[in-house]
């Protein structure tokens, strides 16, 4: 394990680097020891989102979605050794891209976020920072709070964490992106997108989400 | 101190008070009624409360409201007597529009506005969740923080971006602050809920299993709740060692989507606050992410993290100099205004 350089302290993992594995170029996330939480508590989410995330990264591939190879996965010291994409943060470059361009990269992260939902798998932190940009592919990371459902109410809650997203964050661009994030997600999820969305939209509106609306109520 | 822009609109200028503009700001959102008065040079002259207390279960929102209305005047008048000054000596009234209990809420608005309408002062709405904020960072003298508000009505992680309070995360269906006070009430402990289980939970020790949910950086509690309310009435399990449980793992979802917000923003801040705010365990947890995170933790004082007048008083000192204000005809409340649809232009 020598060599390994820090690259990313994540809120839940710090992501290294090991520019040699066993003669590749890796990534190691590493699910650290929470002091704030109480020990048992702390090794058991460490331990289950560990196992949990590699599952999930296995059936993403059978989804045909573009995410890490998985090297090696240890869920007693919450490790998991995998590939090492290079490409950019969809994050990062979302606001300094053309129109048009932005508009495509919207539509193909909507489309494989629609495969994904179509396969039974919720990412659970679908957003524009678990995204990697490598040549025209868009490779998912991060399935760490993923779960395998084909709820509506999952999904529901998946897009609208998406959606959140480019309101908190690409606010600029918000209603244009989700726009046309929605064309690529109808587009692979048939029939079964409306009911997603429509959730997604209960959800904006439900208990804590809900919107301004008929301020006019009562005796004001 | 949080900066103040003096761009006064110039029929509110008074001979002698040019420098200084006096608010007095009513919060009524739910079971506290206060009364504060601020002036724009950052002092708070009174922060008076009134709580009412439910003789059983939880709040009721028309009998909270009966409360407001009958303790207002006395509560009014404590303020005044506080601040050590007159009715003439006010510049403009400020309230709590939202959200919050509609029955309470009118009830607060009711009184500003007949204020605002016998003193011939101006009038600003003012929104509950920016109010909590603001008078964290001036209490603190936070500047720009990252905000976990945590109380019986809302939990949410909040920072300042782009003119507004942009919403990181928040609960998908109850607060905090309402599944534990909501256990305690099953559980038979005494009122309020949160210091009562905390106090159980010191006897406690043992983890037992309950659910932890986190999605992305929204949280849900009524999940938690409902598997400890099992736990409790199933007798397997001794009480303090379900509340020590549901201390941890509520508190520990709450750090979780913290500390992802803070990952997420980088801001140099953390403040907490709310009713909840003045949780040991859960300070503990937070200062232990802001120490992690390179990133400073303010604890904003209990008179001024759970709901009360002088937040209401000051952030209406800080939209009105920023020429927000709202004429009576149109001050409606709003029991579900969004902290997020806020524009925030003093801190351009």
């Amino acid at each position: 394990m020598e060599g390994l350089r820090l690259i990313a302290k994540g809120a839940e993992a710090d992501i290294l680097l090991d520019p040699d594995w066993n003669g590749v170029k890796a990534l190691v996330k590493r699910r650290g020891e929470k002091g704030y939480r109480h020990p048992a508590l702390d090794m058991a989410i460490r331990r289950s989102r560990t196992i949990h995330e590699a599952g999930i990264i296995h059936r993403a591939k059978e989804a045909g979605i573009p995410t890490p190879l998985l090297y090696q996965v240890d869920p007693e010291g919450a490790t998991i050794i995998m590939e090492y994409v290079e490409g950019e943060r969809v994050r990062e470059i979302v606001d300094r891209l053309g129109a048009g361009e932005r508009r495509r990269l919207f539509r193909l992260i909507g489309t494989q976020a629609g495969r994904l939902h179509r396969a039974g798998i919720i990412h659970g932190d679908l957003t524009t920072s678990n995204m990697i940009r490598a040549g025209d592919a868009v490779f998912f990371i991060d399935f760490g709070l993923g779960e395998v459902s084909k709820e509506a109410e999952k999904r529901g809650v998946d897009l609208h964490l998406m959606r959140r997203m480019l309101t908190s964050t690409h606010f600029s661009h918000a209603e244009e992106l989700f726009a046309a994030f929605e064309e690529g997600y109808r587009g692979a999820m048939g029939p079964e997108a409306g009911e997603a969305l429509r959730r997604m939209r209960e959800i904006e509106r439900r208990g804590r989400y809900v919107e301004r609306e008929n301020r006019l109520d009562g005796h004001g | 101190m949080a900066k103040v822009f003096y761009r006064l609109p110039p029929f509110c200028l008074k001979v002698g008070t040019i420098d200084r503009l006096i608010c007095l700001g009513i919060e009524s959102t739910a079971d506290n009624l206060g009364v504060g008065i601020a002036s724009s040079d950052g002092t708070i002259l009174a922060n008076e409360v009134s709580v009412h207390v439910p003789e059983e279960g939880g709040i009721h929102p028309r009998e909270a409201a009966r409360h407001h209305a009958a303790e207002v005047g006395n509560v009014l008048t404590r303020a005044l007597r506080t601040a050590g000054i007159g009715s003439a000596d006010i510049d403009l009234i400020a309230f709590s529009q939202g959200p919050g209990m509609g029955p309470c809420l009118r009830t607060g608005a009711t009184a500003a506005r007949a204020l605002a309408a016998y003193l011939g002062l101006p009038l600003v709405g003012v929104n509950h969740c920016v109010a909590h904020i603001e008078i964290g960072r001036l209490a603190t003298g936070a500047e720009d923080p990252l905000t976990l508000y945590v109380s019986g009505g809302n939990t949410l992680v909040s920072g300042f971006e782009a003119g507004r309070y942009r919403i990181f995360g928040e609960t998908l269906d109850i607060a905090v602050g309402n599944c534990l006070d909501t256990f305690a009430r099953e559980a038979g402990l005494p009122y309020p809920g949160g210091p009562a289980i905390e106090e159980t939970a010191l006897e406690g020790g043992r983890l037992i299993p309950l659910p932890y949910v986190v999605k992305g950086m929204d949280l849900s509690f009524s999940g938690l709740l409902t598997a400890a309310i099992q736990a409790f009435r199933s007798g397997r399990w001794r009480l303090a060692d379900i509340c020590f449980s549901l201390q941890e793992v509520a508190y520990a979802m709450l750090g979780e989507v913290t500390e992802r917000a803070l990952v997420h923003t980088g801001k140099g801040e953390l403040l907490l606050t709310g009713g909840v705010a003045a949780n040991t365990r859960l300070r503990s947890v937070v200062r232990s992410i802001a120490e992690e995170h390179g990133s400073q933790p303010k604890f904003v004082p209990p008179g001024y993290a759970t709901d009360n007048g002088a937040m209401i008083a000051w952030t209406g000192l800080l939209s009105y100099l920023s020429g927000v204000s709202t004429p009576i005809e149109t001050s409606y409340i709003d029991a579900r205004w969004r902290l997020d649809e806020v524009e925030v232009p003093w801190r351009g």
